[in-house]
């Protein structure tokens, strides 16, 4: 775990990305708060609080007795989320620096369009 | 939630010496504190006087709602583990195991031969001819087997290698997932320890001089190093921690930049780090922390 970044959000990212992996698939079942602090070597109440951030965002659900599990259509909603994000960190901040490099949109584009097709 | 310990104005002077200074502070029942500070900050002191095991100069120290000197109720409830606990001269590991369930209610004894074998703790041997490392775990195992309500562990791995360490890491969250109660932690590896915590006091010169959610306190800071120009423009608006000048280039460590901020600091071409809990309890208490994993 990184010591910069809040730990619970790197326990509700790290499990976003088991998911948008596949590795944990939609309807499966989400080790447990003590297996995830065991495992992470972290505060119980600090796994905790990184599961319930998916719960509320409807990511995970509880199943009372059981545990909790992936919601179904997680998958695709977690893409779009992460697709947002990736405009904001890294497209917006590459079109300010293009514009303060004097690229041209076409320029752009063509620069893009070669690292896609590479 | 019930406060299990609260502290208000809490001092102790030696002499000329101010060791703890005015400290307040209240935590909730449940949880894995830390109680982080550079040697001679006052942490064995504090705890001392928490447990009743020393006289507050002034200010006041409640545990479970009641004052913790010669209180029985208190007391069965309490475990402290010194750093430097005394043993009568002919005391042995397995005398120290013994005589524990008549302090502790909770004891469990089946657990301590568990935790006897992780740390392969020897026990008939007099305690005070064993390695520090060796005392450190039979503290340890008392700490953990003890289950109380309050457990103190006052730098409770002096002496343990890494390896036993990670053990004790281990140990202390397996048991305490399956029996929450409130530990409170004193250290020096903020590193090492910070992951296990909730909440971290900061004790520095005898003063508290942080309290706060462990997770609130991860990026709660950060770094941003580019042209002095534009760095100057973003840290006009935030409280600045630290900051460094080379020619044109800048480094300034800002508090509570919000992920807008961020961005915009990624746009305007600054390179942005954030500051770990070690390093910003480092810069809080005053230069760096020396690894002493043996004193």
């Amino acid at each position: 775990m990184d010591d910069g970044r809040p730990i619970f959000l790197q326990v509700a990212q790290q499990l976003e990305g088991q998911i948008l992996e596949g590795a944990l698939g939609e309807e499966s079942q989400v080790p447990s708060i003590n297996d995830l602090a065991a495992f992470h070597r972290i505060n119980p109440a600090t796994a905790l609080k990184g599961v319930n951030l998916l719960v509320d965002a409807g990511v995970l659900y509880k199943r009372r007795g059981i545990g909790m599990f992936v919601a179904e259509g997680a998958r695709a909603r977690l893409l779009d989320e992460r697709r947002a994000e990736f405009r904001d960190a890294h497209v917006r901040p590459l079109a300010d620096r293009a514009r303060g490099l004097g690229l041209t949109t076409a320029q752009l584009q063509d620069m893009i369009a070669k690292e896609m097709n590479r | 939630m019930t406060a299990i310990v609260e502290a208000a104005g809490l001092t102790k002077r030696f002499g000329k010496v101010t060791a703890v200074d005015d400290v307040s502070f209240s935590l909730e029942e449940g949880g894995i504190h830390g109680l982080l500070g550079r040697n001679g900050a006052g942490k064995t002191t504090l705890m001392q006087l928490l447990t009743g095991q020393d006289f507050a100069t002034s200010g006041d120290v409640r545990l479970f709602g009641h004052g913790p000197v010669e209180n029985a109720a208190v007391v069965g409830r309490t475990c402290f583990i010194k750093e430097s606990q005394v043993y009568p001269d002919d005391f042995q590991g397995k005398h120290v195991l013994k005589i524990a369930p008549r302090f502790f209610p909770h004891w469990d004894a089946a657990l301590a031969q568990r935790l006897v074998d992780a740390f392969q703790a020897p026990l008939d041997r007099k305690m005070k001819k064993l390695s520090r490392g060796q005392r450190s775990a039979i503290g340890v195992i008392v700490g953990i087997a003890s289950r109380a309500d309050f457990t103190l562990l006052d730098e409770p791995y002096a002496g343990l290698d890494a390896v036993a360490r990670r053990r004790f890491y281990d140990l202390l969250l397996e048991d305490y997932a399956e029996h929450p109660r409130t530990i409170l932690l004193s250290t020096h590896l903020i590193d090492e320890a910070a992951a296990l915590l909730q909440r971290v006091l900061v004790i520095d010169k005898g003063r508290l001089v942080m309290n706060a959610d462990a997770d609130d306190l991860r990026g709660s800071a950060t770094t941003l190093v580019g042209r002095a120009a534009d760095v100057e423009a973003f840290s006009a608006r935030h409280e600045v921690l630290d900051r460094t000048t080379i020619g044109g280039i800048a480094s300034v460590t800002l508090a509570g930049l919000s992920a807008e901020d961020k961005r915009a600091a990624a746009s305007a071409g600054l390179e942005a780090t954030p500051v770990s809990l070690q390093e910003l309890i480092v810069r809080r208490t005053g230069g760096l922390e020396t690894e002493e994993v043996s004193a």
